[in-house]
């Protein structure tokens, strides 16, 4: 047990991160062996896995066993949900959600990659590049996560050869760049034998990048903000019933993007009133600037209406509003979405009624191909829809703002959550995807 | 306070936020959420460091306003007094309303009875559920932690439970982005967990950076202990010690406050939140698996409880 000093106590920084995967490609044992390597796994914990290892007869600690969690999984051998994991290194906190690879559980990868900085995508080296690889990537792509590592597993089995994982490294390369996928890093690694996971590998001096654990405490986890536009969707209004504060009107919420300073002119959406920042309350103390992802309150010059639900904006980058939405949707519920379902739609703080107008194609994530005017989309499927809202929305393209871009689809009657939308092109590439159909609507 | 932004070494962008921020950010995310969205929130208070750390970020979440949010505090009639204590402080310090449901009570009623073993932590649930029932909660705050225990791994930061109180993993809606999904019929609740993504290191670095005070037990100090199960149990009243049990006085801190008959002391001689913090970093044992009875019932106790609308 090394010992720990104050100073490495101190804050860092969080990365979110997904995994794709299957249970084939060791997905599992990856995930284990980050958190086994990492000496992010107890004492405890690992004596729990070792007991059950040895009651199944393996030799070896099954590391999967780390990641199983509901009886039902247990029994079954797989995983069902998408599971959050946490690990620490001196450098970094990470927050892993950990989803299946399988094919009918692309609403659990949309879920897990929705809020991921990094996917790592896995695959097996003996196999390469196979359609469930390119449904990883389409998934990364459409989410728009900033970062994708390729984790070619089970170098141990194709002999460590180099040859192999170039190959792999570039037919993976190629298609994701292809999908508009901003950065692709692959490494080679066997999770079994810990190669490349979080010690440098013996068996593979030719290559000369870093492990995976390395690079998750490397890659940056912000953003350059002077291009981004600046939202504060307003979530609740502070206004203290005391004689300290008699005219405290204070609008509370997360910034979704970009920053906001004091003195700047800004527009509250959808009324569109103009007033100027007078100050920023960051839980309690005053602020010049703020930016994402910050929980701020926002004290403003003139005193206008404005309620939850409301957008504050720059006055100089204000977006549209509109009342017809179309989007990238993934559906998520076991029930299917029709033409002309009627349904809530939350988008930032505000949910609104609305109506599915057209489902125009439904994408298949093997081939990218489109199946035109599908009729319904139904659990897992991802598709093109046209929303028509009572209430005009101030929504941002997913590709300028994964906060302001993105909704959900809700079911009014037992308000279960049906859909996850983005606004907008469905990929960054100007031309991904095979239409079988003639143009409708589609606007590459 | 940090208003300084951590300058991340390979970007040189001022725009990271530290781990601490991120995670605060988040729970009063999730606190505002609530608070614009429910009509009856409560926030489940025990005393203990987690409950204790979320309802200092409700505090700032609404600063310079009032917590719109009333507490409630389910006692099993096991409680440490020092921790009883310091829970009735706090109510008045911020003048917050408080409930409390009593087990003991439910005792006295002939409605619960007594376990063999004198746990009364798994008889918390029928008086939590009638109490959310009876007084109409729609959001119901705890303070678990995703990574506590592996059924926790995949709850929800909104969690719907029926009139029941009961969970069922395959009623989950998915959860992206920042976009909580909170509807609900009449009689159903939503917990809410705005601690979801915190560690128990992270818990711990966040009381000191933010100077929160805590319970005393949470501190190294002497104390009167017997073993049992391989824990040191505080002697009192709820059934301990037994015959063939000795009481001896050790130095010993609690990492997690609950029910005196299942929670356990640890040997430590860590007195201030530093020392505290250092042990924790090296201990290579879970906070539950070395300190609560309660979770070593079974590989599936957790899970079982859950559905029955337990924390």
């Amino acid at each position: 047990m090394s010992t720990i000093t104050t100073e490495e106590l101190a804050e860092t920084t969080l990365l979110r991160f997904a995994t794709a995967g299957s249970v084939d490609d060791g997905k599992s044992t990856l995930v284990g062996r980050l958190l086994h390597d990492s000496k992010s796994v107890l004492t405890d914990q690992l004596e729990a896995v070792e007991r059950v290892s040895a009651s199944r007869g393996q030799e070896a600690p099954d590391l999967a066993l780390l990641t199983d969690g509901l009886r039902a999984e247990r029994e079954q051998g797989i995983t069902i949900d998408v599971a959050y994991r946490y690990f620490a290194t001196p450098r970094r906190r990470f927050i892993l959600a950990d989803t299946p690879g399988h094919v009918q559980y692309t609403r659990n990868m949309v879920t897990g990659a929705s809020t991921a900085e990094l996917t790592v995508i896995l695959v097996d080296a003996r196999n390469g590049v196979v359609e469930q690889t390119r449904r990883h990537a389409a998934i990364a792509a459409l989410l728009r996560v900033p970062h994708v590592v390729l984790a070619v597993n089970k170098m141990d089995l194709v002999g460590y050869e180099e040859k192999v994982f170039a190959a792999i490294a570039e037919e993976f390369t190629a298609y994701a760049t292809e999908l508009g996928v901003p950065e692709v890093t692959a490494i080679p690694i066997s999770a079994l034998v810990g190669d490349n996971v979080v010690d440098p590998s013996s068996h593979m001096d030719w290559y000369g990048g870093p492990t995976v654990l390395e690079h998750l405490e490397t890659v940056p986890v912000s953003h350059d903000l002077s291009h981004c536009h600046a939202r504060l969707p307003v979530q609740y209004v502070i206004r203290p019933q005391g004689p300290d504060h008699p005219d405290y009107r204070g609008y509370a919420g997360q910034i979704a993007a970009g920053s906001f300073r004091v003195g700047e002119s800004v527009t509250v959406l959808p009324s569109g009133r103009a007033s100027k920042i007078s100050g920023i309350d960051l839980l309690g103390e005053p602020v010049d600037v703020a930016w994402t992802t910050q929980s701020v309150t926002l004290l403003l010059e003139d005193d206008i209406d404005i309620s939850r639900g409301d957008l504050i904006v720059p006055s100089k980058d204000a977006p549209a509003t509109t009342q017809d939405i179309e989007a990238t949707v993934c559906h998520v519920a076991d029930a299917p979405l029709t033409v002309g379902h009627r349904v809530l739609l939350k988008h930032g703080t505000r949910t609104v009624k609305a109506i599915v107008k057209d489902i125009p194609s439904r994408l298949t994530l093997d081939d990218l191909s489109l199946h035109p005017h599908p009729g319904q989309l139904v659990a897992n499927d991802i598709g093109r829809v046209k929303i028509r809202t009572a209430e005009p929305l101030p929504v941002d393209s997913y590709a300028d703002s994964r906060r302001t871009g993105s909704f959900i689809l809700i079911d009014p009657n037992d308000g279960q959550t049906l859909t996850a939308g983005m606004v907008g092109e469905s990929f960054a590439a100007p031309e991904p995807v095979k239409d079988e159909s003639e143009d409708d609507g589609w606007d590459f | 306070m940090t208003t300084v932004a951590t300058v991340s070494e390979e970007t040189g962008s001022p725009y990271a936020l530290s781990h601490l921020d991120a995670l605060e950010s988040e729970a009063v995310h999730i606190f505002r959420e609530v608070a614009g969205e429910f009509e009856r929130p409560v926030i489940l208070f025990s005393g203990g460091k987690d409950s204790i750390v979320m309802l200092h970020l409700a505090l700032k979440a609404f600063r310079p306003a009032s917590v719109p949010f009333s507490l409630l505090h389910v006692d099993t009639g096991h409680n440490f007094p020092e921790v009883l204590d310091y829970r009735d402080r706090t109510v008045d310090k911020h003048g917050l309303r408080l409930h409390v449901a009593s087990v003991q009570d439910y005792i006295d009623r002939g409605v619960l009875k007594e376990r063999p073993d004198g746990t009364r932590n798994p008889l918390q649930t029928l008086p939590l559920t009638e109490k959310i029932q009876a007084e109409k909660f729609d959001a119901v705050f705890g303070g678990g932690r995703r990574d506590e225990e592996k059924a926790r791994a995949k709850e929800r930061v909104f969690s719907l439970r029926d009139e029941f109180s009961q969970w069922d993993p395959r009623r989950q809606r998915p959860e992206l982005w920042n976009l909580y999904n909170g509807r609900h019929a009449p009689g159903e609740h939503v917990r809410v967990f705005p601690l979801s993504n915190w560690t128990e290191l992270d818990v711990w670095q966040y009381i000191a950076r933010e100077g929160i005070e805590l319970p005393e037990i949470y501190y190294a100090h002497e104390r009167e202990v017997f073993a049992r199960s391989g824990m040191w149990l505080t002697a009192g009243e709820w059934g301990g010690p037994k015959d063939g049990e000795t009481v001896e006085k050790r130095l010993v801190r609690y990492r997690t406050v609950g029910d005196m008959s299942c929670t356990g002391a640890v040997d430590s001689e860590a007195d201030t939140i530093e020392k505290v913090i250092v042990e924790i970093a090296a201990s290579r044992l879970t906070e539950r698996g070395a300190t609560r009875a309660d979770d070593k019932m079974s590989e599936a106790a957790m899970e079982d409880r859950k559905r029955e609308g337990y924390f």
